[in-house]
């Protein structure tokens, strides 16, 4: 009919291949490429023939470690990540499952390199042992799966809650103070939600009510919880028999569920916990219930993604945003207590040292999910747990350790997760016009 | 269920909205609301859902009074509404936002999904409106999606559904398809309030108009009143529906686009091997539904977003590499689809956003300061010549009305000499004197030999100015077409029908 159609015949345009699709093959492989490369390397340097491990128990005198043997693992694992780039490159990674299982292996195959190569070679008279970074990963994690799951209720519902850091330092506090008190740390439990709980009221008032900018709110709220705690905690006299009172709170014991507990790898670190790690869990399998399954999780995702629709269908849009805020307290605040009566005991200055705001990250990373936010806390909590580990063995400039687990996190955010979506109200308080 | 209106006035500040609106709706009738934008048609509507409240009068549902203090209210009392934009949730299936607010359970709050896609299906199957329950109303075409709202107030059992500028966002076969559902509608007795800008659909389907302008209620007529008849109540004085313009008068190539590709934000193809020209002297009109990548591609020719592959010559030189400052310098003038996001400055004054793509020039700036004696004597003349309705050159632009901000932009990008014009969406929401007064402005511009690509999803503006029509469709120009095409033909190509196998053909 007129000029530039007759470019290309029609029919082909089915085969033309989507050049965003072809974009995403060239990135995945390239960075598998990178990844082999790197485990290449290890499979290089490494010189040891053997490395030694134990995964559960204590090491006696005469325990024997299983041997990893360096070169044939390190080789393998390159191997295969070398198949997946080329999988990649074919396009044989769909987008979603494949792809996800695949990401999976390729992690724990450089994970495992990474950690064969650290203990091998080391020029020490006593050749460390690799041992099992579980239990470590479930200790880190607890309060961050908590304070991830009470950022998601928040933000589902279009409140940002920048103030989890904020939550777990009151409710650490105040946990310890109510643990001292009645000398049970049941009670700790109590203290802290309580703490955390209002901490959410505060939040939920200046923004859902007063409009206040969230983030500014959140971190000023965080700055509150720190001074407040830290006054209160120089208020406490320093005569023993007033800090019993105060601030030398019972800890919680590990309760070893039977038969679970011994399940092997895996059994010692997650059943053999104490209550706190169960009340972990409950809450995962709780919050995901309910924000998926019931009407009032309905109702919070309506009203964090289009307030205005769920207020033409007759939601009233503050009072279930003040409820999920609170609810999200109760959750942040038993996040809190672990830095005190779930761990350490008694309450020190700035407790719980910013977590909460890895707990945020864990919000993001884990996509505004509960589910996704406790596996990227748990994926957080795996990755202090080896630089723990590592900082034992003298491979590694501690100074660089330090920062592996938040250099991994933000690694696995950008590269991983990739631009997410977050609830379309978040952050946008609901005025009536 | 007959609604009736007395005296219902609302006030923002002293600005009167709506100025005592007397207005009867009987059962089963589709009574037309018709008004241009910001006549006071959405705010009276709003008032009727509980959205906003009167500041006087009452609303009388069969004869006995009501208020409604909240959206429930009104739901309760059997009105259902579907908006302008749609009040649905993207990330929520079909059924969980049709149960929203009123949920199915099985006791303890636990959401019974099943029972709800059932209610969907049955209120599918009786109004014949086919949608899939578990389908994401994110992944819908918005054809569907509006039939979701639709539903969504049926299942409320609305006897008086009122629908808010439904047409402005579907293919002329959806518009079909919206037609035929509110005659099903009215035959069931349902009354339906059907508030439009457009007069055709008036005339097609209402059994009753009423046409508002400035907050009154300036009469009630029938469908039979001539288009003229109803554009003059509309705005108040005589209007010409056509616009005057000679054959093109075409010259050279002045933008030539191969294969242009382009990647969106999130990582899927928006533009697709798109392969175009245009001519000096001629406005080449691009139609389509909105979102079928016409913004991308307009942000690509700009150089607001690289393309992935292709290219984009300007009178012969590549250009696809381009910055925006570059393209600007290069004589490509750019009206935005949302002026008030990308066109103008709002807290800014008419005078400075007159200048905005122009500050650095000599004429405007002496060394690091603006010149603000030639920025005054620029705004002088612009608002003389565009008739830029405003209190003073220094008043912010988002004080001005639509029309009045959009002929800010128009303004602007006209005062410098262009080779190339790319104008999307340039009368969207704007009233029928500066759409008439934007459509002379760029026929002239055409004809002092400047390449003009009109951006639009409303048919009726790319008939009135294009030279030649391309169809988009997908991130594909689905053809090229002359304007001499009829209306049914276009909207199938627009659907992503038809176009290239009659080409071959």
């Amino acid at each position: 009919m007129s000029t530039a159609t007759d470019e290309r015949s029609p029919g082909s345009t089915a085969t033309v291949r989507d050049p965003a699709e072809v974009q995403r093959r060239v990135k995945i492989s390239v960075t598998l490429l990178l990844v082999s490369a790197v485990i290449f390397y290890f499979w290089w340097t490494i010189d040891d023939k053997q490395v030694f491990y134990l995964l559960s128990g204590e090491r006696m005198r005469d325990t024997v470690p299983g041997q990893i043997s360096t070169h044939p693992v390190t080789l393998t694992c390159g191997i295969l990540v070398l198949v997946a780039a080329a999988a990649a490159a074919l396009g044989l990674l769909r987008r979603g499952a494949v792809t996800l299982v695949s990401m999976i292996i390729v992690g724990t195959a450089f994970l495992l390199c990474f950690v064969v190569w650290a203990y091998s070679d080391l020029d020490v008279a006593f050749k460390p042992w690799i041992t099992n970074p579980l239990p470590g990963t479930f200790a880190v994690a607890t309060p961050l799966v908590l304070g991830a799951l009470a950022g998601c209720l928040c933000e589902r519902a279009g409140v940002i809650n920048v103030a989890i850091e904020g939550q777990f330092l009151a409710g650490a506090f105040f946990a310890s103070v109510a643990a001292s008190l009645t000398y049970s740390a049941g009670a700790g439990l109590l203290g802290g939600i309580v703490a955390g709980i209002g901490i959410s009221a505060m939040l939920a008032l200046f923004s859902i009510r007063y409009l206040v900018n969230q983030v500014v709110l959140g971190v000023v709220l965080v700055v509150f919880a720190q001074g407040l705690t830290n006054f209160l905690l120089d208020q406490i006299p320093n005569d023993a028999t007033i800090k019993a009172y105060l601030n030398e709170p019972p800890k919680l014991q590990d309760v070893a569920i039977p038969g679970l507990s011994d399940i092997p790898l895996i059994g010692e670190a997650m059943f053999n916990q104490t209550i706190l790690v169960y009340i972990m869990y409950i809450s995962v399998v709780f919050v995901t219930f309910v924000m998926f399954e019931t009407r009032w999780g309905l109702r919070v995702r309506a009203v964090g993604e289009h307030p205005l629709a769920a207020d033409t269908v007759g939601i009233k849009v503050r009072r279930i945003r003040w409820q999920a805020v609170l609810l999200a307290g109760v959750f942040a605040g038993l996040g809190g207590a672990y830095y005190t009566v779930g761990s350490t005991g008694s309450f020190d200055k700035n407790a719980s040292s910013g977590n909460g705001f890895i707990a945020l990250a864990a919000v993001i990373m884990g996509r505004w999910h509960p589910l996704w936010a406790t596996f990227a806390a748990l994926f957080f909590g795996l990755m202090s747990s080896l630089r723990n580990q590592l900082s034992l063995v003298d491979k590694i400039p501690s100074e660089l350790l330090t920062m592996t687990p938040y250099l991994a996190t933000v690694i696995a955010v950008a590269g991983f997760v990739g631009r997410v979506r977050p609830p379309a109200a978040d952050g946008e308080p609901y005025v009536k016009s | 269920m007959q609604l009736e209106i007395r005296g219902l006035t609302k006030r923002f500040g002293t600005f009167t909205a709506n100025d005592h609106i007397d207005l009867t709706i009987e059962p089963g009738e589709i009574h037309c609301l018709l008004g241009e934008n910001g006549a006071g048609k959405s705010t009276l509507m709003n008032m009727l859902y509980g959205l906003l409240e009167p500041d006087e009068g009452e609303v009388l549902l069969d004869g006995k009074p009501a208020t409604f203090a909240t959206p429930g209210d009104a739901i309760e009392a059997g009105i259902g509404m579907v908006h302008q934009h749609f009040m649905l949730v993207p990330v929520f299936t079909v059924a969980e936002n049709i149960m929203l607010g009123r949920e199915q359970t099985r006791g303890l709050g636990v959401l019974n999904r099943a029972s709800a896609a059932t209610l969907v299906r049955d209120l599918s199957d009786t109004y014949k409106l086919a949608v899939d329950p578990d389908a994401l109303v994110q992944d819908l075409p918005v054809g569907v999606q509006q039939r979701v709202e639709i539903l969504k107030a049926l299942a409320n059992n609305a006897e008086v559904l009122i629908l808010d500028e439904p047409t402005a966002v579907l293919t002329p076969q959806e518009i079909d398809e919206l037609m035929s559902i509110m005659d099903s509608l009215r035959k069931d007795g349902t009354s339906i309030v059907f508030i439009t800008h457009k007069l055709r659909e008036v005339k097609a389907i209402g059994d009753k108009i009423t046409v508002i302008r400035r907050g009154k209620v300036v009469g009630t007529t029938e469908p039979t009143a001539s288009e003229s008849e109803l554009a003059e109540m509309m705005v108040g004085r005589g209007v010409k529906l056509v616009v005057d313009k000679d054959d093109a008068d075409v010259g050279e190539v002045a933008l030539d686009v191969k294969n242009l590709t382009v990647i969106g934000a999130r990582g899927t193809t928006v533009v697709r091997d798109v392969s175009f020209d245009v001519r000096a002297g001629e406005i080449l009109g691009i139609a389509g539904v909105q979102g079928n990548g016409q913004t991308e591609l307009v942000k690509a020719l700009l150089g607001l977003v690289r393309p992935a592959s292709g290219r984009i010559q300007l009178e012969g030189r590549n250009i696809s590499r381009h910055s925006p400052r570059q393209s600007l310098e290069e004589g490509i003038g750019y009206i935005p689809e949302d002026r008030s996001h990308d066109g103008n400055v709002g807290s800014f004054s008419v005078r400075e956003n007159l200048v905005l793509d122009l500050y650095k020039h000599d004429e405007y700036s002496r060394g690091l300061a603006l010149n603000l004696r030639a920025m005054s004597a620029n705004a002088e003349q612009r608002i003389d010549e565009f008739d830029i309705r405003t209190q003073s050159m220094n008043s912010s632009v988002s004080a001005l009305s639509g029309g009045n901000q959009q002929k800010v932009v128009v303004a602007r990008e006209l005062s410098r000499s262009l080779k190339v014009l790319i104008a999307s969406q340039p009368t969207r929401g704007v009233d029928v004197g500066s759409i008439e007064f934007i459509h002379k402005r760029i026929v002239a511009e055409r004809d002092k030999g400047t390449a003009v690509i009109i951006v639009s999803t409303e048919l009726d503006e790319i008939f009135a100015l294009s030279d030649r029509i391309a169809v988009m469709y997908d991130g594909r120009i689905v053809d090229i077409v002359s304007p001499n095409i009829l209306r049914d033909e276009i909207g199938l190509l627009m659907a992503g029908g038809g176009g290239t196998a009659k080409k071959n053909a």
